[in-house]
């Protein structure tokens, strides 16, 4: 048995509450689910839940795992070309449309042919939400199940949690804030609102918010509030994962949270993991600033060289592999991958270079794949590059977290490139810079020197 | 000298628009390009514009054109009836 069956153990205990005052208790959650559950059938579906910050949400989320479906958690703000495309490709069987104003969930037949999916089968996530990219992970309930356990004895969670939402509930880190508390039956705060809002603040004092979650944006936005001057006597933690926070202002929060007798934490993972990989002791955020810190409970990370041995020696940069029962069955790119069992045995290839301190603690030093993190979601160059070809524009893209460095060979179709990409994904246009080459710079071999690229771009700034 | 301008032009370049969709009527989260992380960069652009610092609840009370003048004015930066 895992969290999701047992919900109405925590009897009438408020599980849910959101910003304009309503709310469902463990029982109720429990109950609904099982209504919704019952209308969608026994026979095991293939489910899309377009999500926003709600209860209604959670209600469809919990639905489909407790009926043993598969359920995909899908921006319900993706641009519609994106999700239509993805519906396309996938053919799920049923959509429940959870983003309307009103507390009706719409469900929608999409397919009624049967999909023959994996029967461990139960979540999958995109892993570039902004793109609409079809490649998915695939997720089991032992998963979910053994995250959020892991993650709820790193952070001490228990009942009197009341974690706020700040992360959308299709985004792997959003979803392990949900799972972990409901875990241990706490009370969730759901709210769409912006950290940048007022009504996020009145909600976060009135309902007594004890921890917050944010990647490295959200933090550059608390930074420019200046969350230190607020009134915030119920924050007992707060969490950053989604990519590397830079050092000054883990410093900052460091600081300001110590004062306030808040506990920090800097995280790291991957939605390939669930969620959670490693952590860093909160005491442990001044003196090791920069790091993933160590393996959650039950994990286990080591380091690979270039031939495959596993690394010994301190500060040696080494693939970083994870171990766990929180490691996806493997990805899904098209419907038929639906029916594969677990292809990765619980080892994770992270493609992250990261070595290790004499005590142990984890650096990550680079990355092997070509994606970018933009405000924290995962941006794969190559699908940006493929997009702009379909639209007839020959580019390469090269870049960094929060900068997407696009090489054309044309100067003069700049503007439109930048508009396209910022309109189609959402991207704010100051992360999108565009430059010219003469040619893109290849190898012997004929293959595209991507980090030539890269210095070039640096190159021509600084002339 | 007016300080419509600068205000204008800080709203067309955070949220990427062209000046003249800059209306007082123009609100937070009406449009996709005034979200939150345009938001922030607003907030940048107005600080260096009018070299002020803005506090919390100004930062996040500014839902509108016509508000975020409001706001400035407390910081001493007049604002003239007409464009």
């Amino acid at each position: 048995m895992n969290f999701i069956h047992n919900l109405a153990d925590f009897g009438s205990k408020i599980a849910l509450l959101d910003d304009v005052g309503k709310s469902l208790s463990y029982q109720d959650l429990s109950k609904k689910a099982d209504v919704l559950s019952a209308k969608i059938g026994s026979n095991k579906k293939f489910i899309i839940v377009k999500c926003k910050n709600n209860i209604k949400t959670i209600i469809a989320y919990i639905a489909a795992l407790r009926g043993n479906h598969a359920v995909l958690m899908l921006d319900s703000e993706l641009d519609s070309s994106l999700s239509e495309q993805l519906i396309a490709h996938y053919k799920p069987n049923i959509l429940l449309d959870c983003s309307t104003e009103d507390d009706e969930i719409q469900h929608q037949e999409i397919n009624d042919e049967k999909q023959d999916l994996h029967p461990d089968l139960a979540l999958l996530l995109s892993t570039s939400g902004s793109t609409g990219s079809p490649k998915l992970v695939k997720l089991t309930q032992k998963n979910l199940q053994a995250n959020a356990a892991s993650i709820a004895e790193y952070l001490q969670l228990d009942h009197s949690e009341s974690p706020i939402t700040t992360l959308p509930l299709h985004y792997s880190y959003g979803l392990s804030i949900i799972n972990s508390h409901l875990l241990v039956g706490a009370k969730i705060l759901l709210t769409s609102h912006s950290i940048v809002s007022k009504e996020f603040w009145h909600f976060f004092k009135t309902a007594e918010a004890s921890s917050l979650a944010g990647v490295p944006y959200t933090y550059e936005m608390l930074k420019r509030l200046r969350i230190e001057r607020m009134e915030l006597p119920s924050l007992r933690y707060m969490t950053q994962a989604g990519g590397k926070l830079a050092p000054p202002l883990v410093e900052h929060f460091a600081t300001i949270t110590a004062e306030k007798n808040i506990h920090f934490y800097t995280m790291y993972g991957q939605t390939e993991a669930t969620a959670r990989i490693s952590y860093l002791p909160a005491d442990k955020v001044l003196t090791k600033t920069g790091s993933i810190g160590i393996a959650i409970p039950s994990g286990k990370i080591s380091l690979e060289d270039s031939s495959g041995n596993i690394i010994s020696t301190p500060k040696t940069d080494g693939e970083l592999i994870y171990q766990g029962d929180n490691v996806m069955m493997g990805y899904a790119e098209s419907a038929s991958d639906l029916a594969l069992g677990d292809q990765l045995n619980g080892t994770l290839r992270t493609g992250d270079i990261a070595q290790f301190d004499e005590e142990g603690f984890f650096y990550i030093t680079g990355r092997l794949k070509r994606f970018i993190k933009i405000f924290g979601n995962r941006v794969n160059l190559e699908e940006i590059e493929h997009e702009l070809e379909t639209q007839g524009f020959e580019c390469k893209c090269v870049g960094e977290d929060n900068l997407l460095i696009i090489a054309t060979l044309d100067a003069n179709n700049h503007e439109e490139i930048q508009q396209y990409i910022s309109q189609k994904y959402h991207f704010h246009h100051s992360v999108i810079k565009l430059y010219s080459v003469a040619k893109f710079p290849l190898n012997s071999s004929g293959k595209l020197q991507y980090s030539q690229l890269f210095d070039l771009y640096q190159s021509q700034l600084t002339s | 000298m007016s300080t419509n301008q600068p205000l204008i032009n800080a709203f067309s370049s955070a949220l990427g628009i062209d000046t003249s969709a800059v209306t007082d009527e123009l609100e937070y989260n009406t449009i996709p390009q005034w979200d939150s992380v345009a938001h922030m960069s607003l907030v940048a652009e107005l600080e260096s514009a009018f070299d002020i610092m803005l506090d919390t609840d100004d930062i996040i009370d500014m839902s509108s054109v016509a508000k975020a003048k409001e706001i400035l004015q407390k910081y001493d930066v007049a604002f003239e009836d007409k464009e």
